[in-house]
């Protein structure tokens, strides 16, 4: 096998994991029960996808990727402390 | 030093993320990293951040290698957990850590290495008590915990920051 | 896709680094569904942000420096925004949990300090 084969196809292997990860966590999310269980299921689904942008511009050889999957990053992080802030106050004491 | 480089460990930190932002380096982007590194921590001044006291060096790095050697042994161990692979009966519980660590920032890289290492999770601490709050994965009776987290990385961070 | 002018054994550490990465983060994902109460699940993603990111990111940070030619680490700088901002997700997710349990009296809540 060329290292381009070895390359292609393992980092497409990684990239499947990634994305089943993501179809878990997006299960995890819809389902509940609760709302930090959706909350928790939202921020491994954020990071999974940054991990899985990441395999991709590696895929790709260019270095493109990079700001998107910090930026996912930053925007899972935001979102899910915002979230985790309404659960602790918007909800339970008004 | 104090007047031009109130932080010196902000300054580093900011030119050392502009020059791998902008790699490779070219005498321009060094210069501007070295621009951003001086400017931001003066602005930074207006807000009064506690400037962290870091001693020990050789602790630091003693307990970076701890930390890193525990991060993997309890991926590892989390991982069996969850796949199934380890038998017998598995419990979990809350542990109460009364904590002597008080300086903000050693409590804030504590909380990264408790996050940081799977199987212990940072629930609650209370600043008036220093009582910690832990949830642990696998919840080994007495007061093992309470043992592991205060020999291993409080008194190091102690020692560290003070 | 490049990566012809990589030596094999180059491509297989590179691969064998995002595999093993992505495998923890799967268990991590896993983990979400396998566990039975909330503060068991909320270890597990914890899995993908620490040994599964890290892991990922050498294995980018090898590939993309070997096809440039130079040392390439600005993917380090990922690796530590998610160390810093982990431990304030999930600290912030577990109070706001242990908040709920306890004003509704659920027989998982965490004991008060």
């Amino acid at each position: 096998m060329s290292a381009t084969a070895v390359l292609d196809w393992g980092l497409g292997l990684a990239q499947g994991m990634l994305v089943l990860a993501m179809a878990l966590a997006a299960w995890r999310m819809l389902r509940g029960p609760r709302a930090q269980d959706r909350i928790l299921g939202l921020d491994t689904l954020y990071l999974n996808g940054m991990l899985a942008i990441v395999v991709h511009g590696m895929r790709t050889g260019s270095g493109l990727y990079f700001e998107a999957a910090l930026i996912l990053g930053m925007i899972g992080f935001t979102a899910t402390v915002a979230l985790a802030k309404f659960l602790m106050q918007g909800e339970v004491i008004q | 030093m104090s007047r031009f480089l109130p932080y010196p460990l902000l300054t580093v930190a900011l030119a050392l993320t502009w020059l791998l932002l902008n790699a490779p380096i070219t005498p321009g982007s060094a210069a501007l990293a070295l621009l951003v590194g001086v400017s931001v921590p003066a602005v930074m001044r207006a807000l009064q951040p506690r400037a962290v006291l870091v001693r020990a060096p050789g602790t630091l790095a003693r307990l970076a290698v701890v930390v890193l050697y525990d991060m993997v042994r309890s991926n590892v161990d989390v991982a069996r957990i969850i796949l199934g692979l380890r038998r017998g009966e598995r419990r979990t519980g809350f542990v109460t850590i009364p904590l002597d660590l008080r300086e903000p920032f050693g409590i804030t890289v504590l909380s990264i290495i408790l996050t940081g290492t799977p199987g212990t999770l940072w629930v609650q601490y209370d600043s008036q008590t220093g009582c910690l709050l832990l949830h642990v994965l696998d919840y080994t009776g007495g007061d093992e915990w309470v043992r592991r987290v205060k020999d291993r990385y409080e008194r190091p961070l102690m020692e560290v920051f003070a | 896709m490049s990566g012809a002018e990589l030596p094999l054994w180059a491509a297989w550490l590179v691969v064998a680094l995002a595999v093993v990465g992505a495998a923890f983060s799967l268990t991590g994902a896993l983990g979400l569904i396998r566990l039975r109460t909330f503060y068991e699940r909320v270890h597990a993603p914890t899995l993908g942000a620490t040994l599964g990111m890290a892991l990922i990111l050498i294995s980018s940070m090898l590939l993309l420096s070997l096809l440039e030619g130079r040392l390439v680490l600005r993917d380090a700088l990922i690796g530590v925004f998610l160390t810093v901002s982990t431990p304030v997700t999930l600290l912030l997710l577990a109070r706001a949990a242990a908040h709920r349990d306890r004003h509704e009296g659920t027989p998982e809540a965490p004991p008060e300090i």
